[in-house]
């Protein structure tokens, strides 16, 4: 395969829920090695984008291409490809961290002796090596990011999704967060693709950006030349200027409300 | 795929014994049964001529709690999609039908186990099986109930949307299941409505048959029981998987 081809490739993207149009003929590469970050308002279509390139969803039209493969179609394939960190927690609170990663070493079909040196070192890498005999519902909102994280690296992705990875996370969380998926991305060339509201975030880890808006891009760049383009100081003033300031009114479906219970539940 | 349907399994078994709490919370309503009810109505069972209540409802309880906890933990796939485990397991490199077998096998176990745990507080509570050696089948019969319930429970969490819908199945399903059972009354002479009732609720041949097994009382035969058994758990696990297959995330 050719290395310098893009390892994520859109053409007209289209995805329609009935007559709402989600995603609305988008079109982006993504490069290998890249840390690319979606930036969008509420409901602007980037977790619909990141569901059909993780084969969670059909799209209604358009080309979708993951390292040369076809999520629809070749699902397996890409799935082994891919690790991706959900908007929500998916881990087992029940269970202790290195079982958390040796399970979905099973379900990748990692064999044993690979999948147990792998989990040893990335829990190492994300500093979680001394509790990994430690129960997932005794962890800080951090940790669990970083081990949802090097849970997704287990089976050596070429691409990491990332959505929202810090929601709810303070800035020291964050911060360390980052750090390790910079040094990731730096050190094994691994593909980030995220999403995310903080745009500091964005403006410091992502290589390139695309801000995309009631499901079209209205611009991808660089931070600097999104900054340049927009004659602004902050991607933050140049993230407003390209989408306005208008409030979204998203509606509410049933996950939201799942949410708002979760919220309830989780003692804070 | 067996490899992951085990550890799918593994994962709810080591769960189970992590929470003795839970064990033995979810024994109380079990116990209640048996002491009030088994005790309370005990005389007066007895007076009709039917023998011990104890006896005749211990089998019943046991399925009783077979049922709740299995359909649980079905129900429990509604939230653990959304924000657990589950739907880190439906982006994987594997067929959502293993991770249904791994899931509803699991909860079936789970439920086996807290069948048994009531067999043993019944036992304390005076209940005698017929003989030692029916124990292994009785085991066999709670394990197929286990697994006709936790099919169900899948097809229902797979299927709701909110956690609202909970209540409703919880009294307008599992309750009316459990009480058209003949867990808690002989099947003979009922009104018709009730005579057909019970007739199209499966845990009516679970609690059957194992009431056949354990004290060698059965309205139906055994064969036919286990025979309504293996239908039904052979259905609802296609239902389930059919329903699986269409979860969203």
């Amino acid at each position: 395969m050719d290395d310098t081809a893009p390892i994520i490739r859109v053409q007209n993207l289209v995805k329609k829920f009935g007559d709402v149009t989600a995603v609305d003929d988008v079109s982006f590469d993504v490069r290998r090695a890249e840390i690319f970050a979606f930036l969008g308002p509420n409901g602007a279509g980037k977790t619909t984008t990141i569901r059909m390139l993780t084969t969670l969803l059909h799209p209604t039209s358009g080309s979708l291409e993951l390292d040369g493969l076809d999520p629809t179609s070749r699902r397996n394939e890409v799935r082994q490809r891919i690790g991706v960190v959900f908007q929500d927690p998916s881990l087992d609170q029940d269970l202790t961290a290195w079982e958390n990663m040796d399970i979905h070493g099973v379900l990748y079909g990692v064999p044993r002796r690979e999948r147990h040196e792998r989990a040893e070192k990335l829990l190492e890498l994300f500093e979680l090596a001394d509790r990994k005999k430690s129960l997932v519902k005794t962890f800080s909102g951090g940790m669990r990011r970083r081990l949802e994280i090097a849970r997704g690296l287990l089976h050596t992705p070429r691409v990491l999704f990332l959505d929202e990875p810090t929601l709810g996370l303070d800035p020291q969380s964050r911060n360390q967060m980052w750090t390790h998926v910079q040094n990731l991305n730096q050190s094994d060339g691994v593909t980030v693709f995220l999403t995310t509201h903080y745009m500091d975030e964005a403006d410091r880890v992502a290589h390139r950006i695309a801000v995309i808006d009631h499901g079209r891009i209205v611009a991808i760049g660089s931070p600097a030349e999104l900054k340049t383009r927009t004659n602004s100081e902050s991607l933050e003033q140049a993230f407003l200027a390209l989408t306005g300031s208008a409030i979204r009114e998203e509606s509410v479906g049933a996950a939201d409300r799942m949410r708002e219970a979760a919220r309830m539940w989780r003692r804070r | 795929m067996m490899r992951v349907v085990f550890a799918l399994w593994m994962r709810e078994v080591r769960k189970y014994f992590r929470s003795p709490a839970q064990m033995l919370g979810t024994l109380g309503s079990p116990v209640m049964y048996l002491g009030v009810l088994g005790f309370g109505l005990g005389p007066i069972f007895q007076r009709a001529g039917e023998g011990s209540y104890l006896q005749f409802m211990a089998p019943g309880i046991m399925c009783m709690t077979i049922l709740f906890t299995s359909t649980f933990s079905g129900m429990a796939l509604l939230w653990d999609r959304q924000f657990g485990f589950l739907k880190e397991t439906l982006v994987a490199p594997v067929p959502r039908l293993t991770i249904m077998l791994g899931r509803t096998v699991g909860g079936a176990t789970v439920a086996l186990f807290q069948g048994l745990l009531v067999f043993l507080v019944s036992l304390i509570a005076g209940f005698r099986p017929a003989h030692v050696l029916v124990v292994p089948t009785a085991i066999l019969v709670m394990a197929l109930v286990a697994l006709v319930f936790s099919a169900m429970g899948t097809i229902i969490g797979s299927s709701l949307k909110e956690m609202q819908g909970f209540q409703i199945i919880m009294n307008f399903l599992v309750m009316p299941i459990f009480f058209l059972s003949g867990a808690l009354y002989p099947l003979r002479n009922l009104p018709v409505a009730l005579t057909v009732l019970t007739r199209i609720d499966p845990l009516t041949y679970g609690v059957d048959a194992l009431r056949g097994v354990l004290i060698g009382n059965t309205h139906f035969g055994l064969a036919l029981d286990i025979l309504a058994l293996a239908f039904a758990a052979m259905l609802l696990l296609m239902l389930g998987a059919m329903r699986f297959s269409k979860i969203e995330v």
